[in-house]
């Protein structure tokens, strides 16, 4: 697999894998700029902004444009997280040209119509609804509000009943203006198209965007909860668990090592410590899984777990076990021999399919780890030492730091 | 201009690398070449699923499904999954109405390897009482998250029971609550016994590996497994059509808003054939898939009564099918003006049939799709092993792009009169419980 790096007539750097044996084309943009930087009134506009960026552009109605995309069987993702607004586009070769002509327009001449406007929001005002009745966001909202209170990191990406209410067009306008750039882009394409025509393509496609975005980055913060346990008493037969504290961020030198240590801490349940205890010794729970969260502006451990209200104490009990005796412990040589294996071995199954090669590289690009990376990442995780592990491990983890939220009707003090 | 260069893509992507091959066992297999990456899908298909579970015992085939990963004599313990880890692999499994299906993804050349333990565990299986009071825990504890977590689900649970009645399909495939708590030991290894046996099975890998290299290893390591005549699974009762439009209502505290559902008893590949059964996923495509369908286009866009509203089918089961609707109403919108127009948009579907246009656009969708699926191996090994499992062959399935091609209008109107019957329904809805 060879990366080729473009650079567009106007500067917009692009990498490209070229994979001729298929018609197919994807391509994915990343700003860097997302719900973090709306204003606190507007929470949930970036969100709002990728539902609406489909519903007409240039000549074409909301109506005209969902046809267009609809008969070339385009596919357009626009998403919004706290740290980015993307799209991911996949397309056939032959209708590549017009698809990026869609995606031009739709980037620099969205219409925002008062109709579409409107039925987008009931849609969001829906699903807000909806997550009010499920348990595991309802778990994700109240620890994101008490580890980062005060902090636009607080704040959910989807927004509130009320500031969704207030988004107009105009906002949704002037926020894009600003976060929508050509200097905090990132470009990755994969597929049936040779260096030239994706230049091309893209020089056109975003030539007609702002040079400099200008939004506002939040500072960078830390997990501000250490220690709490937060009950939220909702009907269910099961308590949902969310469960971390603060992690390491992704240019650390002990990532990696951190990263192992995770993957045999709880980084998949059929093979790690949280999955043996809680799920394979105990029966407690289907689902067990802790993993690192590096966001741009602060940096998590975190965990989940769903287990049936009674047993909530015990699973519990044993997670915060785990953690401490990796914090003391480390691992064992044949745990960590084990984990290489696994992790090194597994990595080509990232990568056998186009649509996830754009995936894995866009991220690569986007978090700053080099084009290179590929190649070098084996032997990152190769050189990793238990030294390293209990360093880090001591380093990061603390059963006692952890904000625990707990959404069902628990029972939580354990019997001893 | 566009149809026509698909046209030429996809036979020669398929028809010339897709290989099958049977064994002297009776064991199928099934090769997908794909060489862009030096990756293996490997899975093993079971003829097999939550339909063939005696009765009370509801949930017996997905729960086999987790103990089959705890071991054997000479893959003891969760040793499996370890096996699979240590050598750079993934793996998993899943349990449908009509399969069970076991599978991981690797590098190539640990293929042989992951080959000899699925062989392996086809019939040693070696299960303690533990294990599987142990297991039993976590597949409550899955219930617990996929259903009884979900107000949408039990619906769903009380609306197939009501559609199929007494034929299988209308119990849920993880199994009654009631019925797990009291599933044992026996119960599991008696199901295994009964349906794990070579004849019974299709062995599907996609990837990095060439269908005769494929064909020796699959000699190798599944073709001394004895076949088992017994291991067929029997013929299952007709779906009586139930006659009168049937209603459920489900309250519960935790739903936040009224929410639309339908299904109807429709037909399968199996049951009626290529035409017929991709006639109604054409049908079901132009009704509700997506912003441009009619339903979307009615209900959301032009009259504002919900905020979304759409279609799905189920056509690739071993018995009969059915067809889908959901809607959520808009605010201050009664369920009963919701559901008037749902019916209406239905009866002039029904009625009038479908457009040219929207024939065409079906036509380039479906078409792009087969071109998109080639990116992905796992998807083309679940998709010729669930194939196979109910009843359609590979052949079939690579013929499919053709009656894409060839299935019309009239056809597809055809089954909306024949399958989007009210007296062959049954509607639901969930409700916020009035009071808690």
């Amino acid at each position: 697999m060879e990366i080729q790096r473009i650079t567009t007539p106007g500067g917009i750097e692009a990498w490209l894998v070229e994979e001729h044996s298929l018609p197919i084309v994807f391509v994915e943009m990343y700003w860097r700029a997302g719900s973090s930087s709306e204003a606190s009134s507007l929470e949930g506009l970036a969100y709002m902004l990728s539902g609406m960026l489909d519903e007409g552009a240039g000549d074409l109605d909301s109506e005209a444009f969902q046809k267009r995309i609809a008969d070339l069987n385009i596919g357009f993702a626009f998403n919004a997280s706290k740290d980015f607004f993307s799209v991911h586009v996949r397309t056939l070769e032959e209708n590549l040209d017009e698809t990026m002509e869609l995606l031009r327009l739709a980037l620099t001449q969205p219409h925002f119509d008062e109709e579409a406007l409107e039925r987008v929001r009931a849609q969001i005002l829906a699903s807000l609804k909806q997550n009010l009745q499920d348990p595991e966001t309802i778990a994700a909202r109240t620890w994101f509000s008490t580890a980062f209170a005060g902090h636009p990191y607080a704040r959910s990406t989807r927004g509130t009943p009320e500031t969704v209410q207030a988004i107009q067009a105009d906002d949704l306008r002037d926020w894009m203006s600003r976060a929508l750039a050509r200097d905090n882009i990132t470009v990755t394409a994969v597929g049936d198209v040779t260096p030239e025509r994706l230049s091309r393509l893209l020089e056109k496609t975003l030539s007609g965007l702002p040079e400099n975005a200008n939004v506002a980055i939040p500072e960078a913060t830390s997990f501000q909860a250490p220690g709490r346990v937060e009950v939220i008493d909702y009907p269910n037969p099961q308590s949902v668990i969310q469960f971390g504290h603060s992690g390491l961020h992704r240019d650390d030198p002990d990532f990696i090592a951190a990263y192992v240590m995770n993957h045999v801490l709880g980084g998949s349940v059929l093979i790690s410590r949280l999955g043996e205890e809680v799920r394979e010794k105990r029966g407690l729970a289907y689902s067990v899984y802790s993993y690192l969260q590096p966001l741009e502006q602060a940096d998590l451990f975190s965990g989940y777990l769903a287990t049936g209200n009674a047993s909530a104490g015990k699973a519990l009990d044993q997670v915060r076990l785990e953690i401490a005796r990796m914090q003391k412990e480390g691992v064992s040589q044949e745990e960590l021999d084990n984990a290489k294996t696994y992790l090194i071995g597994s990595y080509p199954l990232r990568f056998d399919s186009s649509e996830k090669i754009v995936s894995q590289l866009s991220y690569i690009q986007r978090e700053g780890l080099g084009i290179d990376y590929v190649d070098k990442r084996n032997a990152l995780i190769e050189s990793i030492t238990r030294d390293d592990i209990l360093r880090v491990a001591q380093r990061l983890l603390d059963p006692e730091e952890l904000l625990v939220v707990v959404v069902g009707e628990p029972e939580l003090s354990s019997a001893p | 201009m566009l149809a026509l260069m698909l046209e030429a893509v996809i036979p020669a992507q398929a028809e010339q690398v897709v290989k099958t091959f049977t064994l002297d066992n009776g064991m199928e297999v099934i090769a997908i070449p794909d060489h862009r990456a030096p990756v293996v899908t490997h899975m093993v298909w079971y003829r097999v699923g939550s339909a063939e579970e005696p009765a009370g015992k509801s949930g017996i085939a997905h729960f086999l499904e987790h103990l089959m990963f705890k071991g054997t004599e000479k893959v003891p313990g969760g040793d499996f999954a370890e096996t699979v880890a240590r050598n750079g692999g993934k793996s998993n499994a899943f349990t449908s109405y009509d399969y069970t299906a076991y599978f991981q993804r690797v590098a190539r050349r640990h293929l042989p390897l992951m080959m000899e333990m699925e062989a392996d565990r086809m019939k040693n299986l070696s299960l303690s009482s533990e294990d599987v009071t142990i297991e039993r825990g976590v597949v409550l504890e899955e219930r617990s998250t996929r259903v009884d977590s979900q107000p949408l689900s039990l619906l769903g649970e009380k609306m197939s029971v009501a559609l199929y009645g007494e034929h299988p399909y209308g119990r849920p495939i993880i199994g009654w609550r009631d019925e797990i708590e009291d599933l044992d030991r026996a119960d599991a290894l008696e199901f295994y016994r009964r349906f794990y046996a070579p004849n019974n099975a299709a062995l599907v890998v996609a990837g990095d590996v060439e269908p005769d290299e494929l064909l020796e290893l699959a000699k190798i390591h599944y073709g001394g497994i004895e076949s088992d005549k017994q291991a067929v699974r029997d013929k299952r009762p007709e779906i009586a059509e139930i006659g009168e439009p049937v209603r459920v209502t489900y309250e519960d505290k935790r739903a936040r808003q009224p929410i639309f559902q339908r299904i109807y008893l429709a037909q399968s590949y199996h049951t009626a054939g290529l035409e017929r059964a991709t006639s109604i996923d054409m049908l079901v495509e132009i009704l509700g898939v997506g912003t441009t369908s009619r339903l979307y286009r009615s209900l959301v866009v032009e009259q504002k009564l919900a905020v979304s509203a759409g279609a799905w089918a189920v056509t690739d089961s071993l018995d009969r099918g059915r067809i889908g609707l959901y809607a959520i109403p808009n605010e201050g919108v009664t369920p009963e003006t919701l559901e008037a127009a749902i019916d209406a948009v239905i009866a002039e579907f029904v009625e009038k049939g479908v457009e040219d246009e929207e024939m065409e656009r079906v036509r380039r969708s479906y078409l792009a799709d087969l071109i998109y699926g080639w990116d992905d191996q796992q998807q083309q090994a679940y998709v010729f092993g669930a194939s196979w499992s109910s009843g359609i062959l590979p052949r079939d399935v690579l013929r499919w792009p053709g009656v894409v091609r060839t299935v019309t209008g009239a056809q597809v109107a055809s089954s909306a009169r024949e399958y989007l019957r009210a007296e062959n329904s049954v509607t639901g809805w969930l409700l916020p419980a009035s009071k808690p």
